[in-house]
């Protein structure tokens, strides 16, 4: 027993019990039949691989990481790790400049702000778009998201209204999207934690949570962004502020990716690292916070489930505080990937099957006939807009924007 | 969060109780770790296949003679009517169309073309009411080219016995031909998903083509994942009567049921979290107060009853270590001898005794801890101990009866509450 014990790895590859299961729920394996699918890249694949490393199959590139697989696994496989993991280990060709662009969101961002007009301006240009098809592979049908002329971070330092006077304190982890493209969000997240008694201050430092650069394999970059975010976020909580975010996909890679693919150990913060809506809603739950919501605001909404909020598991928070908002009528959606997996339907080569894996999804969501789809992942809200149309928001600007800021501030004390 | 009902496990029985629950009005969570057994699905649900070694034709009069530990006993042979006739209800709510009566067998036709009984099965199969007189004359058996989970020669010899004469045609589609650039991946589910819209009809005229003067069809069971559309768009252009056998899973049928049943049981207002595992319980006294999961962690899952559905071995329902097989989420009783010699049959095709092994339960399903059962935990489906699904062709049946008997208590024991408090 004990030798039995001793010979399961981390990532239970020895629990696969080939049942094919996670074959079926493997969002590329339906549109592409290049790729080898979750059973044989992943438990199956590793096999060969840790008897010689040359068994590695560069196919294993066109994974999502949406982890979908180890959500159907009945075994507890981590699938998605396996693959990603041997990714790492494995393929040892350089990293291309157009993926090191895409993948230094943080970098990009920062130069892209700067001169935001500019770069908004060429990045909508048929011109450019084709000169980066092109020369970068990077696919003309996609938008860059526009680029905000002052940062987040600089709007939290300069304009924020006072957050010391509120009678509890969190942390925010804004990402790269909040922070150069949609500081709009972060807006929405301080008005609303705000009214129901909680300051917010930034991290002592905040980099890219690594998602982008993980998946273009620059581990080093992405371990040592890693290691400085979990000592700010280390700091933070050693000061009684746990530290929130509202991107589901940075949440996921914080939580669970640093210490599953880059051996960077969070297991003393890890609990105290969350979603918004996870955060509120356990609040509300347990009834230590009262939400009101303003009498005029009416709007039908979906709710997609992005991948990486299927494996955490938390769309049901998401879902339940969207409920509880009065003029909201929710129409269901059945969870399926939209496709985007951050940067890799931007990739020339990924495009068409980016958007054949998100066909049912875009097509339900015109079906639905709604006002809004709410999301909590970044990616998700790119790819649902330019493939649908419709508008998408996170489920923070549409609590923000249905809320009666007065009304929730007196209901919990702060005023 | 706090529920009226909290269901550990979203297999086939997890389901059932859900949505029965769910339809009286109940505020029902289903906690499920992974996919479940249905996708192994043969297309039928058996409730008494063979018992004493006989096969049975009228499975309700064999119940009374089994032992006293059997689900079936403990739910009593004079119930099981109304419970089988309400499960026929759901299924048919979902959009799930079965053929069979619990009053008496049918007869499906399996991969190796023999004939065995039957409960419920897919309207999609190929099923008769008596294997001398299937009523089927000259038969085509399809498949696709470069799909290996279908045996047709297998097929084909055994229907020989029924005296059926067969023709066998290999069809292929380009949508077809492009899966078989992945062959190990060229599998049932894959197949379905592109089987629709136009490929439906162009495979309705490879199939009339191929079928000559048959008067019936048989084809790999690989249409409509997550509805029965497809077989009847199929079926309406295809001359012959068209059916289906079982092939090699993932059971394209069995995905279905998976699919529709939890579509309905959403649609009736429950909660159904895919891909989270239950990972204890706190108890008081004989009473479960709430749960953990692996992902709600720190937030605590209450509800006043518990339905443990967490499916057998295959499911991780039971574990077993060289010395011992326990039950590992609540740690509940269970069934099994110590003696680790005492758990398999030599041969693969004995009979296995751990097949039998399950959690203990009282009369009606309480789950035991330490002798005594549990106030408010009922046990369903594969975790039972007491029947063995293989041998006796019953696993189906437990899984819905016992799921909708305890549905059925929890409901009943909620009005006589209700009464009381009103009264
Ligand atoms: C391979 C196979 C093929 C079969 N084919 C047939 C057939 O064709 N016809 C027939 O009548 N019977 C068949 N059976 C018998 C089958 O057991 C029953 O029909 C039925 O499907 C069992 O349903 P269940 O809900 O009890 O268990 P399962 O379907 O096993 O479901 C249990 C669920 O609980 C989840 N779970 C387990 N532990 C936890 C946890 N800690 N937290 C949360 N969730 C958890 C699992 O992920 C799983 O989804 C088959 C069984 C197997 C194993
Ligand atoms: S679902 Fe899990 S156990 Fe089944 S084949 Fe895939 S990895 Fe293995
Ligand atoms: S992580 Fe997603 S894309 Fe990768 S194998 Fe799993 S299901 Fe397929």
């Amino acid at each position: 027993m004990e030798y039995q014990i001793k010979n399961i790895s981390p990532n239970n590859l020895e629990q696969c019990i080939k049942c094919t299961i996670c074959t079926v729920y493997c969002p590329v394996l339906a549109v592409n039949p290049d790729y080898p699918g979750p059973k044989q890249a992943g438990p199956d694949g590793e096999r060969y691989r840790l008897k010689n490393p040359e068994f590695y199959d560069a196919a294993l590139k066109y994974c999502l990481n949406c982890k979908r697989c180890e959500v159907a696994c009945p075994s507890n496989v981590k699938i998605g790790d396996i693959i990603q993991t041997a990714r790492i280990r494995y393929d040892k060709r350089p990293v291309s400049l157009r993926d090191r662009m895409l993948a230094s969101t943080d970098f990009m961002g920062k130069m892209a702000t700067s001169m935001s007009f500019i770069v908004n301006t060429a990045l909508r240009m048929p011109l450019t778009k084709s000169v980066m098809d092109l020369t970068l592979g990077i696919d003309h049908h996609r938008s860059f998201p526009a680029y905000s002329s002052e940062t987040f971070e600089s709007w939290m330092r300069r304009k924020a209204p006072d957050q010391s006077r509120f009678p509890r304190r969190l942390s925010y982890f804004h990402g790269c999207f909040v922070n150069y493209n949609n500081p709009a969000l972060g807006r929405d997240f301080v008005k609303l934690m705000n009214a129901i008694g909680y300051g917010v201050s930034l991290l002592e430092k905040e980099r890219c949570c690594g998602v982008a650069k993980i998946a273009n394999k620059m581990v080093d970059e992405a371990r040592r962004d890693a290691r400085l975010n979990i000592g700010s976020i280390r700091k933070a909580v050693s000061q009684g502020r746990p530290v929130i975010a509202t991107s589901s996909t940075c949440v996921f890679t914080i939580r669970d990716e640093y210490p599953h693919l880059l051996d960077v150990d969070n297991a003393d913060v890890r609990d105290s690292i969350q979603l918004a809506t996870a955060f509120i809603n356990r609040l509300v739950d347990e009834g230590r916070v009262k939400l009101v919501f303003r009498k005029d605001y009416r709007r039908r909404i979906t709710y997609h489930t992005p991948c990486h909020m299927q494996k955490l598991g938390w769309s049901i928070h998401s879902v339940s505080l969207l409920r509880s908002i009065p003029g909201i009528t929710l129409v269901p959606l059945e969870s399926s990937c939209c496709g985007i997996a951050g940067t890799y339907g931007f990739k020339k080569e990924n495009y068409a099957y980016s958007q054949a894996i998100g066909r049912e999804l875009f097509d339900r969501i015109i079906e639905a006939g709604v006002d809004l789809v709410a999301t909590d992942c970044e990616t998700c809200k790119m790819q649902i807009e330019m493939s649908t149309g419709v508008k998408v928001e996170n489920p923070v600007t549409i609590l923000a924007e249905a809320l009666d800021v007065e009304a929730t501030m007196k209901a919990n004390g702060v005023i | 969060m706090k529920y009226d009902t909290i269901i550990i496990g979203g297999g086939l029985s997890g389901l059932m109780a859900g949505v029965k629950l769910a339809r009286s009005g109940s505020k029902v969570a289903i906690i499920s770790s992974g996919q479940s057994a249905l996708h192994f699905y043969s297309g039928s649900f058996g409730l008494l296949g063979h018992a004493g070694g006989k096969e049975l034709l009228h499975p309700l009069e064999a119940i009374g003679s089994l032992p006293a530990g059997h689900p079936y006993s403990k739910i009593g042979a004079e119930s099981i009517p109304a419970l089988a006739d309400d499960a026929k209800r759901i299924f048919a709510d979902a959009g799930l169309t079965f053929i069979g009566d619990a009053s008496k067998n049918h007869f499906r036709l399996t991969p190796l073309g023999l004939c065995e009984p039957s409960w419920l099965t897919m309207d999609d199969y190929a099923t008769c009411e008596n294997p001398s007189e299937t009523g089927w004359r000259k038969a085509t058996i399809i498949n696709f080219k470069g799909f290996l989970d279908f045996l047709p020669g297998f097929l084909a010899d055994g229907l020989k016995k029924h005296d059926l004469p067969c023709n066998y045609a290999e069809i292929t589609l380009p949508a077809i031909e492009r899966l078989r650039r992945n062959s190990s991946e060229m599998r049932a589910a894959a197949i379905a998903k592109v089987l629709k819209g136009p490929v439906l009809e162009m495979l309705a005229a490879e199939i009339n083509r191929a079928a000559g003067d048959s008067d019936v069809v048989f084809m790999p069971a690989v249409v409509g994942i997550d509805s029965e559309q497809p077989v009847r768009e199929l079926r309406s252009m295809v001359i012959p009567k068209l059916l289906c056998v079982p092939v090699l899973p993932m059971s394209v049928c069995g995905m279905r049921s998976q699919i529709r049943l939890r579509r309905y049981f959403e649609q009736l207002g429950g909660t159904y979290f895919l891909g989270d595992n239950v990972t204890r319980g706190y108890m008081e006294g004989p009473v479960l107060k709430e749960i953990e999961t692996a992902n709600l962690s720190g937030m605590s899952l209450q509800a006043d009853n518990f339905i443990l559905a967490t499916g057998s071995f295959f499911s991780q329902g039971l574990a077993a270590e060289p010395d011992r097989i326990y039950e590992p989420v609540l740690g509940a009783d269970v069934e099994a001898p110590a003696d680790r010699s005492l758990w398999c049959g030599k041969s693969i095709f004995d009979n296995q005794p751990y097949m039998q092994f399950g959690v203990v339960t009282d009369r009606d399903f309480h789950v035991m801890f330490n002798g005594v059962p549990a106030g408010n935990v009922y046990a369903v489906g594969a975790i039972l101990g007491g029947s063995n699904p293989i041998r006796e062709g019953s696993g189906g049946g437990v899984a819905i009866l016992s799921a909708l008997q305890v549905a059925r208590n929890i409901i009943a024991a909620g009005r006589a509450d209700m009464s009381e408090a009103q009264a």
